[in-house]
């Protein structure tokens, strides 16, 4: 069972390589199609991540970045789910790890240079392993929405990057996290770049007023699913 | 049945480094101690270095990328992480060398994230000088077979990714 290939990508769910709205995408789209060819057992497998990769505040945004007794600037958050595969089988004891902008929409990197200022107790950067039942949580604030040279008018609406490390190297997936009522997310060509509005749908986080602290920080609840295991796939084929 | 789907890729974007490697993120960074570079286990016998450099379909130099690596076979599993030099788009990297399998010639599965990326790209660096032609991917390639194996040179390997265009890299989907 460990080393059964996953199920085929669906071409149709995921953004196309190259979509003209999102300019990038020109130069960085290959011409030829993907070669589709039997995974060995490198694909089928994964590096191992555990606790000795984990600092005590890497889940902790908030904190994280922050002098002694500071906390970053912004709507306080838990972003909470589950990682799971498409069968609905938990996947434990796997990396994720997040980045964003701050409250303002900077982002902490030598290559932004967005007005909004820097916050200097927030980094931006996260990370944790997944629990037994499959289960993660980051403390964060909300990000900003962000401009970036697409076209003349172009805002990223509020979004959180994930980074995603599943049982087998080919369930990795990076993707974005947006936040349910924005009005940028139905104007924004990277997220338009999918296909279909049920798989946008997935990318868009839940406000979750149970998991929310008293007095302290609201929650979002986003579920992550990564490939699930082929049971049509036959060892001989 | 289930009702799950995996959920759609989007670009990682131009400020990756931040989440993944905060060291090149250029800006002074708590976390830059404690990145992840790499991962192995087993018995590893032999490193050896790769320099590679990401093309586009305009001849540039990509300098945005996270680009990573990883082998597992009987005796080790291997996993690197890094990112195109900011300035000049350069990786230069010590890996442990790959060996051949039943299935396989010796390769590192190479995953690659960027801006204008919606998808990370699979593929694979195989070396030169070893038997290929049992290799189930080199023979399916044909003539873009090329296109996946390293040059040796005088103190390891070099290759060049190119994402589009003449000499396109072959991708996988797999």
């Amino acid at each position: 069972m460990s080393e059964q290939p996953f199920k085929p990508r669906d071409e149709n769910w995921h953004p196309p390589a190259l979509y003209n709205h999102y300019r990038s995408t020109q130069f960085r789209s290959p011409n030829h199609k993907l070669l589709q060819i039997n995974p060995t057992r490198i694909e089928l497998t994964s590096p191992v991540f555990d606790h000795s990769d984990i600092q005590p505040l890497d889940h902790d945004l908030i904190h994280n970045y922050a002098t002694q007794q500071a906390a970053a600037l912004g709507p306080r958050i838990i972003v909470h789910g589950k990682l799971m595969d498409e069968d609905g089988r938990a996947i434990p004891n796997t990396l994720i790890e997040i980045w964003q902008a701050n409250a303002g929409g900077r982002y902490r990197h030598k290559n932004d240079s967005y007005l909004a200022p820097l916050d200097e107790n927030f980094g931006g950067c996260g990370r944790c392993l997944s629990k037994a039942d499959g289960s993660y949580r980051f403390y964060t604030i909300m990000p900003g929405a962000y401009p970036w040279p697409n076209g003349p008018n172009s805002w990223r609406p509020a979004h959180i990057h994930f980074s995603i490390f599943g049982q087998g190297f080919t369930q990795r997936l990076i993707t974005q996290m947006y936040f349910e009522g924005d009005p940028l997310i139905d104007i924004c060509p990277i997220v338009q770049s999918i296909p279909n509005p049920k798989a946008i749908d997935k990318l868009i986080a839940r406000l979750d007023l149970s998991q929310a602290v008293s007095m302290d920080m609201l929650a979002y609840r986003f579920d992550l699913v990564l490939r699930g295991r082929d049971a049509n796939y036959f060892e001989n084929s | 049945m289930s009702n799950f789907k995996e959920l759609p890729s989007q670009t990682s974007g131009p400020y990756v480094h931040i989440g993944c490697k905060p060291s090149m993120a250029g800006l002074a960074s708590k976390q830059s101690k404690y990145e992840l570079t790499s991962k192995t286990a087993g018995n590893i016998n032999e490193v050896v270095s790769l320099s590679l450099t990401l093309i586009d379909g305009a001849g540039d130099i990509v300098r945005d990328a996270l680009v990573e690596f990883w082998h597992s076979n009987k005796e080790f599993s291997a996993w690197y992480r890094t990112a195109c030099d900011l300035l000049t788009g350069g990786i230069t990297i010590d890996i442990a060398k790959p060996t051949a399998s039943e299935d396989s010639a010796a390769y590192y599965h190479v995953w690659i994230a960027a801006r204008g990326i919606n998808l990370a790209l699979n593929t694979r660096i195989y070396l030169p000088g070893e038997d290929h032609t049992k290799d189930p991917l080199l023979q399916l390639a044909g003539n873009r077979a090329e296109t996946l194996i390293a040059n040796k040179t005088n103190n390891g390997y070099q290759h060049t990714i190119v994402l589009q265009g003449d000499n396109e890299t072959v991708f996988l989907d797999i």
